[in-house]
């Protein structure tokens, strides 16, 4: 085996992809051979690191400097400076929002360094295109070790005593999920890993997938083995087409190699992965949909029970589990059940990758302990809020989800304490917002979001979001009236008590939870007619500071519906009725003297 | 009175262009194996760009499934579209980390330049405007596609100069 004396990791993930990773990678391949380097320095094409808005990324080794925001032209400088001389290139190292001092080493970063990684163990670290690589770091051990030392029973035990819960949302036990699947009775039985990460803002399992392939693949296979099932799907979204294509990959390499197959490891298990893309629907992140879509039906989905591990795929049971729950389980077969329990909280163990994004600093994929508190991730983690800005809330759980108010910042982060204050864990979506978010108009967005994705199939969810979606709407336009916030009560409990599957029973909760912790903004938009933050348009009025107003003129030439009047070198005024709010005035005062109230 | 032979020359265009072939072999494929109608569908509209009732009649025809279903499947899920598409297709991430940065600001620019609607396609063919829901490319927010590319950080400022780079390859690639 060839050896080299650097490593150069270039993050791959879907972020840095998009600002173009790929030509920061061919450059710095080109300027290696220029200067004969290419045999003593590798380049590796990684997973995704995490810290998507500073892509492109790269880490090098052994030293581990990290740099970021990297451009094609860089190259030349990172290999004439760093790996021929040694020197560190200070321009293109990270500098934390809150401190003016560089940090050279990604794990001195505190982003990466409050980190505890398991299911994203190998994500940024491996090129997800390699087996070998990811067999170098224990990979397919834990299969090997199941099929030829372990029963299923022991399997199911050690997965019990873990205590893993689902990660996809609802934080299910995992290990009974699996015995469930295992008691019911039947010989043709199937695996599902559910990749179909539709909660806007979560794309961890997205990184996964596309970072480390083979720890989902593998963990399918020992499930596979434990409850008695030959075939297992992938059931991915199309808008990840990258994931598919490393899945794909894979997979392939995986049956080469005899993982995946007849006799795997000489045994007499046998076991295969097929892909299944879905076409476009969030509601088949919801288990029976799902089923319903992979059988190639439109994904709606039916009553529960029976539940799929009695009757899943094509009738027959199956063990239907996400893809971050699949990543723990290799882990938790080589380091013992008693490890992963040894993590986390008292109810919720092990670790939660969350996906940060909205108005903070550090945008991206992280992984901490259960129960690590929503202050260490807005502010330790991710950096705090931009601008200088006020935290105002933090949106867990998607469009099932609700929010967390600046008095929950301590609030340790695991499905009881989550679900006590109304809001849930989700699949781990994060979303910040700072004091310019109007909640109404948050609210308004996850219901244009469940509405539009409610599959339709039963009334309270189908009517029920359109009817609250037109209250939030006429109350963001400045239309609302007395009574719309207990309406919106109202058809939220029915909506709730009252649908088929989890898409209806959740929707209404971000309608709940800003309710419960910001009323007051409903009541303004309701009753005064005006929008705290500024955010909505329609209850924005722009008005002139005559105190700093100059009378140049500049704004009457820009306003294109002709709604400001005054005279020269006096304080003009804004015509409320003609002006159509875009804003044209405010950006081209040179005195700011237009506010927006 | 003469019978006029209303003779369909479906097959004999149909014989002379490639897409069809493929799509038979799209169909031999998946035929006999469960669940095979989304992938086949999937594939056929990359070949066609879309699914007019016509290639929805022969993928029944191949797949022994009924057209109602078919119908039922292509409505359902939001990827599939039996409308012709224009050649790019313009994607506005309206996920939540890009609707918090602005994403609907640059939705307004895209519709007031392109004068279309959501999931309408440009005059000249050029674009189709859709909104998607979440790319998965959060750190970038808000995003906008174009075909394969990808475009981050935007503001309704940076819409014109996009436009133009494919409306101009377009012209380049005419003349």
């Amino acid at each position: 085996m060839a050896v080299y004396r650097t490593h150069v990791l270039v993050c791959a993930g879907a972020g840095c992809v998009s600002s173009n990773c790929k030509a920061v990678e061919s450059a710095l391949q080109e300027q290696l051979a220029k200067v004969g380097l290419a045999e003593e320095v590798k380049v590796i094409e990684t997973g995704c690191i995490g810290t998507c808005d500073l892509g492109p990324v790269m880490v090098i080794y052994p030293e581990g400097v990290f740099y970021q925001k990297l451009t094609p032209e860089d190259a030349e400088e990172i290999v004439n400076e760093h790996i021929l001389k040694g020197r560190v290139i200070e321009r293109l190292l990270f500098k934390p929002a809150a401190s003016d001092d560089l940090v050279e080493k990604a794990c001195d970063i505190e982003f990466f360094r409050r980190q505890y990684r398991i299911a994203l163990r190998n994500t940024g670290v491996i090129d997800p295109g390699v087996i070998e690589e990811y067999i170098a770091r224990d990979g397919y051990a834990a299969l090997g070790k199941v099929v030829t030392d372990m029963t299923r029973e022991q399997v199911i035990d050690v997965i019990k005593r873990s205590k893993l819960r689902g990660r996809g949302g609802a934080g299910f036990p995992t290990g009974l999920k699996w015995q469930f699947t295992y008691d019911a009775p039947g010989n043709e039985k199937y695996v599902v890993c559910n990749a179909d990460e539709g909660d806007p803002g979560a794309f961890m399992d997205r990184s996964i997938l596309e970072g480390d392939p083979h720890a989902v693949i593998e963990a399918m296979a020992i499930a596979g083995y434990a409850v008695g099932a030959k075939q297992g799907y992938v059931y991915v979204r199309a808008e990840y087409p990258l994931a598919v294509a490393r899945l794909a990959r894979a997979l392939d390499q995986a049956r080469n190699y005899g993982f995946l197959g007849e006799e795997i490891f000489g045994s007499k298990f046998c076991f295969d992965i097929d892909i299944r893309v879905g076409a476009g629907a969030f509601v088949c992140g919801e288990e029976t949909a799902l089923i319903a879509s992979i059988e190639g039906k439109r994904g709606e989905p039916r009553p529960r029970p029976p539940f799929p591990a009695v009757r899943g795929v094509y009738g027959k049971p199956t063990l239907l589990s996400n893809v971050e729950t699949y990543a723990n389980i290799c882990p938790i077969i080589l380091n013992g059940p008693e490890w992963f329990a040894g993590i986390g909280t008292e109810e919720s163990k092990g670790t939660k990758v969350f996906a940060i994004a909205g108005d903070i600093n550090n945008t991206g994929l992280v992984e901490v302990p259960m129960g690590t508190t929503l202050r260490e991730i807005v502010f330790d983690i991710g950096g705090g809020i931009p601008n200088g800005k006020r935290f105002k809330a933090a949106q867990t759980g998607g469009p099932s989800g609700g929010c967390l108010t600046a008095e929950h910042l301590d609030t340790p982060m695991d499905y009881e304490s989550l679900r006590e204050l109304g809001s849930m864990m989700g699949s781990g979506g994060l979303i910040v917002l700072d004091e310019d978010s109007c909640m109404v108009d948050i609210a308004r967005f996850f219901l244009d979001f469940t509405q539009d994705e409610s599959c339709g199939k039963c009334t309270p969810c189908r009517i029920g979001t359109t009817r609250m979606l037109e209250i939030l709407t006429r109350i963001t336009e400045g239309e609302g009236e007395e009574g719309d916030i207990e309406r919106l009560e109202t058809l939220a409990r029915t909506i709730q008590s009252s649908s088929l599957c989890g898409l209806g029973q959740s929707a209404p909760n971000p309608v709940l939870s800003t309710l419960k912790y910001f009323r007051e903004e409903y009541e303004i938009h309701i009753r005064e007619k005006r929008c705290p933050s500024g955010h909505c348009a329609g209850l924005v009025r722009f008005v002139i500071d005559p105190e700093l107003c100059r009378g140049c003129g500049l704004c009457v030439k820009h306003c294109p519906v002709g709604a400001i009047s005054g005279e020269r070198r006096k304080p003009h005024v804004i015509d409320a009725d003609l002006c159509t709010k875009c804003g044209e005035c405010q950006a081209t005062c040179p005195f700011d003297a237009i506010l927006k109230i | 009175m003469e019978v006029v032979a209303n003779k369909c020359q479906c097959e004999a265009l149909r014989a002379k262009d490639p897409r069809y072939k493929k799509l038979a072999d799209i169909i031999a494929k998946y035929a006999g194996r469960e669940g095979a109608l989304i992938p086949v569908l999937h594939e056929a509209q990359e070949v066609f760009g879309h699914l007019p009732p016509e290639i929805q009649m022969l993928v029944a025809e191949g797949l022994d499934v009924p057209l109602s279903e078919i119908d039922g499947v292509i409505t359902f899920y939001s990827l599939f579209t039996a409308e012709p598409q224009g050649k790019y297709k313009i994607g506005v991430c309206l996920g939540t980390a890009c609707y918090v940065k602005g994403a609907g600001d640059v939705l307004d620019e895209l519709k007031e330049r392109l004068q279309i609607d959501v999931n309408k396609t440009s005059a000249d063919g050029l674009f189709t405007l859709e909104v998607t829901r979440c790319v998965g490319a959060c750190g970038l927010a808000p995003v906008v596609s174009v075909g394969d590319d990808v475009y981050g950080r935007l503001t309704p400022d940076d819409i014109p100069a996009i436009l133009e780079k494919y409306i101009e390859s377009e012209k380049n690639s005419n003349a």
